[in-house]
């Protein structure tokens, strides 16, 4: 047993219009990641990667410490993995899903169930086919959450919800978290709930990881400036800034390797420092996906 | 989410300065008294639904203003320092001062000025509150 729930190491795969590329990336359990990045970035295809889905090009995938695909089998015994495309009979209850799971899995918690089922406002009874898609979503989720297992890898768990089932979702998956010793992967659309939930942060866009880091080292490093030049002077981009808007005096500095200097930095190129702001993750979002597609390097 | 703790996506700071602030509203209005143990990281970004690290983060910083206190292995507990709540309620009064100091120089209103400002500030408030009583 090592300290990580999941490791991949230079993991590629190629398509014909699309490549995954060197993906490099750790969970140390009893942590929450959350894994974002833009339509077509490569997250799911990542996911379903490590999942055994896909076979991958090159790169070595370890998750609860077993090599994927090989070792699928006696890995998915303690990983709970739920996608938007997972396949529940349509003429089944969810009940009978319920039983289903119990029969496979030892881990099987029927109280929990039962708790959830309640929480989440679903009734054994109801056939799959009658569900609405949230339903789905959540008698999905209900299904994996319930086995217990060791690690959960969830693909846009939260994606199609309302806000009070999303909330539900959230609060069910840092509920997880109370165990030391269980580690969750997720994907999502949704950076609030990625900075609400997740412990680490891995960016990708274009198949490529741009960042992998603990959350709040993350949020740190970037910060937002407010400025006033004087006039007909044009701010310096001063080592750790990505992006200068300005507009006659005023200008917005966006910074992804904040420093405490910056600000006195900029005022001893004459600038007067207004304000120095944080940034929300979806703000980060989208500032660095603008600079990816800029094709500016920094 | 089954905790007093409330995170608002309209506040524009940052969680775990948000949980830092309503630990030490805990702390300053005595709900939460000097040497009182307190929810561990874990159990505490349970209860709110954010993650460890948050939590984690926050109890750092009240750790570093002395407000906490955490003993390995033991948990977390309010500074045994009697007056803590007190002092939190001061540094926050200060915060505000410095706050209309800065204004004020922004403004060029002189040390006097805004002497006699806050003396008519404090005036308008206490006479506001009498006659609501």
């Amino acid at each position: 047993m090592n300290d990580y729930a999941i490791e991949l190491d230079g993991v590629c795969k190629s398509y014909r219009f699309f490549d995954l590329d060197n993906i490099s990336l750790q969970l140390a359990r009893g942590t929450i990641m959350g894994l974002i990045g833009p339509n077509g970035a490569g997250k799911s295809t990542t996911i379903r990667i490590l999942m055994g889905l896909v076979r991958q090009d090159r790169g070595e995938i370890r998750a609860l410490g077993r090599r994927m695909p090989e070792e699928q089998a006696s890995a998915k015994r303690d990983i709970g993995f739920a996608s938007d495309d997972m396949r529940l009979y349509d003429g089944m209850t969810v009940g009978w899903h319920m039983n289903f799971m119990k029969s496979i899995y030892q881990s099987w918690d029927g109280d929990y169930a039962q708790l959830l089922l309640k929480r989440f406002g679903l009734r054994a009874e109801q056939k799959i086919k009658g569900l609405s898609h949230g339903q789905r979503v959540k008698a999905t989720l209900l299904l994996v959450l319930a086995r217990r297992p060791k690690l959960l890898v969830l693909d846009e768990p939260t994606t199609g919800l309302d806000p009070v089932a999303r909330h539900e979702i959230l609060y069910e998956l840092t509920g997880v978290m109370a165990d030391e010793g269980r580690s969750i992967l997720f994907s999502s659309q949704n950076t609030q709930d990625v900075e609400q939930i997740s412990d680490r942060i891995t960016f990708i866009d274009r198949g490529r990881i741009i960042d992998s880091m603990d959350k709040e080292a993350y949020l740190e490093r970037w910060r937002r400036l407010r400025l006033e030049a004087p006039a007909g002077v044009a701010l310096p981009a001063l080592p750790g800034v990505i992006g200068i808007r300005q507009t006659g005096r005023l200008a917005v500095v966006i910074a992804n390797e904040f420093a405490p200097e910056l600000p006195s930095a900029y005022e001893s190129s004459g600038a007067r420092v207004h304000a120095v702001e944080n940034m929300t993750l979806e703000e980060i979002f989208v500032a660095n996906v603008e600079r990816s597609r800029e094709g500016v390097t920094v | 989410m089954d905790s007093a703790f409330v995170i608002s996506q309209a506040d524009k700071r940052p969680i775990y300065l948000q949980i830092m602030e309503q630990i030490r509203q805990r702390v300053a209005v005595g709900d939460w008294v000097a040497e009182q143990a307190i929810p561990s990281i874990r159990q505490l970004a349970v209860d709110i639904g954010v993650s460890v690290i948050t939590v984690k983060r926050a109890y750092l910083e009240l750790e570093r203003e002395g407000i906490i206190v955490t003993h390995q292995g033991k948990g977390s507990f309010v500074s045994p320092d009697s007056e803590v709540g007190t002092r939190i309620r001061e540094e926050e009064l200060a915060r505000h001062l410095d706050q209309a100091a800065r204004s004020a120089a922004l403004l060029g209103i002189s040390q006097k000025d805004l002497e006699k400002r806050i003396r008519e500030s404090y005036e308008r408030v206490t006479d506001a509150e009498k006659e609501s009583v």
